[in-house]
């Protein structure tokens, strides 16, 4: 029997991928001109966690946040322009991929400072629970941001006033070229958080079942105000630290490591999973495929037709 | 102001009460920092604004200034107007990431689509062996960063007005209070009211020479404008700078076109100071209304020193500020008058407590 809201978890995972795809292949035109850092590989993380929210909830991202602003319902028009710099794009030029912002979707803030944005997350928590809104928080990074002073920082402060968000933390093993070994001694992430006071879940970052099944406890407990919640969840990043293109040629990770992360992507093991319970046909997929692609051309063509800011506008909006 | 009920009253007793007005008047309004609702009230500037406001209003803090700065940012983005106090300015270095990457930058670099209306409270400190980490003057550093303001009351008066200001301000704002202002009085009134942030202010009247003066080297510099013109009749006109950033550079220009002469008299080392940078705006602005070079009077360019042996020299005062003017006149220093001057400004009490020569009204 298909369910809809699994066909939707698949569509909104295959679509950052298309879209991801797609700004690789054209990244080479040099007209993106930013640094530019790809989800690929880590969709049902930033779909799984989105798919437990409700609309008024908010979000921090990263800078690898293409695939948080798009699975939090972010304009996808405004970011593919903001990646070619033009007037239109969510910062009007001002930001580029590090940057992203739509507040109608609830994406309070993407940046590209490792840690930047999580005591932002706590902040906004903070104020949804001195205002009695309902709303949870929730905040992206990696296991290199788990580094941080400023996130213990903020594990703590959440604990201690219970506040309603949601530390969701990518372990890709990377930073960079570094690996986990050479950065952290041998003990689980997760357990750190739990010693802050918090509620730790931990999961394979690859499959969106497990992901959404996890975000949802989390979701529930930060708001019936059992305080924050950690989720570390384990996955692989496929390409480049920044940049469209694959780099293990470099050495710098073992080849059966990229081969069994490669093996263990989180669209293929959904539809597989989906198409053995009858609940995905090859139409659907083929349906989807369409309906991206155009999404995506049009994206693009609006991009790329949209006006250019203008220089004499690089000094303005200094102060609110 | 019609009206109002004036008193003389402290500068931390002032700032209690700019942030009381505040707080009454927006319930977004809240206060967080290290000792906040302490026994101590950071200097009694929070006294009792815990049980008025409650805990959910006023918080301590944390030793995290980086997180909690940012856990500020992130309150101030969804509707919260916060506080952020710390009790040395030098501990607000540990925030530099946060203040300068996100709270200064989110405006621009977002498109104007959100702001950070936060305000943090810091203090330098001076005096009683505060040495090299609890005496730094670093308004410079701040106002290095488009996207911050950064302001340093000197009177009572301005410390409420202008924090209420800075409250009620959109953006991120540094308030640096110097210790030794906090108890110094003036004529404040009971009511709310608001003092604009960049603007200077004449705090005495004279045409031989400008002396723009910042935070408390504003009430040095009153202490030897009073003195020269009772000793020697010489007029110098102090600026109170108030902020030093935005900079009030007109107000600097307009007096220095009437003087003809400039000194800059700030509480921060020398070099890549806020002196520095008035003097040559003013250079390049008016270049020709300039009768002779302009003058620094700052602290020099190494860490205060603990030991009050060490730093009895450290500090320039109203007699730098006096020897600058007169030098700068071409005034001989071997006269009688001149011996007479200084006599006045020898200090009771020893050179590391506040200067109680002058405790106000301004």
């Amino acid at each position: 029997m298909k369910n809809k809201n699994q066909l939707a978890l698949f569509r909104s995972m295959l679509r950052i991928r298309r879209v991801e795809e797609a700004l690789a292949d054209r990244y080479s035109e040099q007209e993106m001109r930013c640094p530019m850092h790809l989800y690929i590989g880590q969709e049902a993380i930033a779909v799984g966690v989105c798919a437990a929210l409700s609309e008024n909830d908010v979000m921090f991202g990263n800078h690898r946040a293409h695939g948080h602003y798009l699975a939090k319902g972010g304009d996808l028009n405004a970011m593919i322009a903001e990646l070619y710099g033009r007037a239109t794009g969510c910062c009007g030029g001002r930001g580029g991929s590090m940057h992203l912002i739509d507040l109608d979707a609830g994406f309070l803030g993407a940046t590209p400072i490792v840690g930047g944005t999580v005591p932002l997350a706590v902040g906004a928590a903070w104020a949804a629970s001195l205002k009695d809104t309902n709303q949870v928080s929730v905040i992206f990074f990696g296991d290199g941001c788990f580094e941080e002073g400023v996130v213990h920082e903020s594990l703590n402060f959440s604990a201690l006033h219970k506040l309603p968000v949601i530390f969701v933390c990518e372990n890709n093993e990377f930073s960079v070229y570094t690996h986990l070994r050479e950065r952290q001694p041998k003990r689980p992430i997760f357990r750190i958080a739990e010693a802050h006071g918090l509620t730790a879940h931990v999961g394979n970052g690859n499959d969106i079942e497990e992901v959404l099944t996890i975000a949802k406890t989390a979701v529930d407990n930060a708001r019936q105000g059992k305080g924050p919640q950690f989720i570390e969840l384990s996955t692989h990043r496929w390409r480049e630290h920044c940049g469209p293109d694959f780099d293990d040629h470099l050495g710098y990770r073992a080849a059966q490591e990229v081969e069994m992360g490669l093996k263990d992507c989180p669209i293929t093991k959904f539809s597989t999973r989906l198409n053995q319970s009858n609940s995905l046909s090859q139409s659907d997929i083929e349906r989807f495929e369409t309906e991206i692609r155009k999404e995506i051309s049009d994206a693009f063509k609006f991009a790329l037709s949209s006006a250019k800011p203008s220089d004499k506008d690089a000094g303005e909006r200094i102060y609110a | 102001m019609p009206d109002l009920e004036m008193r003389d009253i402290t500068f931390s007793e002032a700032i209690r009460e700019g942030l009381e007005n505040a707080m009454d008047l927006d319930p977004n309004v809240i206060i967080i920092g290290e000792g906040v609702p302490d026994p101590k009230a950071i200097f009694n500037t929070t006294a009792g604004l815990r049980e008025k406001f409650g805990a959910r209003r006023v918080f301590d803090m944390p030793l995290s200034e980086n997180g909690l700065t940012g856990v500020c940012i992130g309150a101030a983005l969804s509707g919260v107007r916060p506080v952020m106090i710390h009790q040395r300015i030098d501990f607000a270095l540990l925030a530099m990431d946060q203040l300068v990457n996100n709270a200064a930058k989110w405006h621009y670099m977002f498109n104007g689509k959100a702001s950070v209306p936060l305000v943090v409270r810091v203090i330098v400190g001076r005096g009683w062996g505060q040495g090299p980490q609890h005496s730094q003057s670093l308004q410079a550093m701040f106002s290095l960063v488009p996207g911050l303001k950064v302001v340093m009351p000197t009177t009572a008066y301005d410390a409420k007005g202008m924090l209420i200001s800075a409250i009620e301000d959109n953006n991120p704002v540094i308030f640096i209070e110097h210790r030794w202002l906090h108890q110094i009085k003036d004529n404040v009134p009971k009511e709310c009211y608001r003092v604009p942030l960049g603007q200077a202010k004449v705090l005495h009247e004279g045409e031989t020479v400008t002396v723009a003066a910042f935070s408390y080297m504003a009430v040095e510099s009153l202490i030897a404008a009073k003195a020269l013109m009772s000793s020697m009749g010489i007029a110098i006109e102090v600026l109170n700078m108030r902020s030093v950033s935005p900079l009030d550079v007109t107000s600097v220009l307009n007096s220095v076109r009437k003087t003809g002469r400039l000194i800059v008299a700030d509480t921060a080392f020398r070099t890549g100071s806020i002196a520095g940078e008035l003097i040559s705006q003013v250079v390049e602005q008016a270049f020709g209304a300039l009768k002779n070079h302009p003058v620094r009077i700052a602290s020099p360019d190494h860490p205060t020193p603990t030991s009050h042996f060490m730093a009895e020299h450290y500090y320039p005062g109203p007699q730098t500020i006096v020897d600058a003017v007169l030098d700068m006149l071409g005034i001989d220093k071997s006269t009688d008058k001149y011996y007479k001057l200084c006599a006045m400004l020898v200090r009771d009490g020893p050179h590391d407590t506040p200067n109680r020569g002058f405790t106000g009204p301004f």
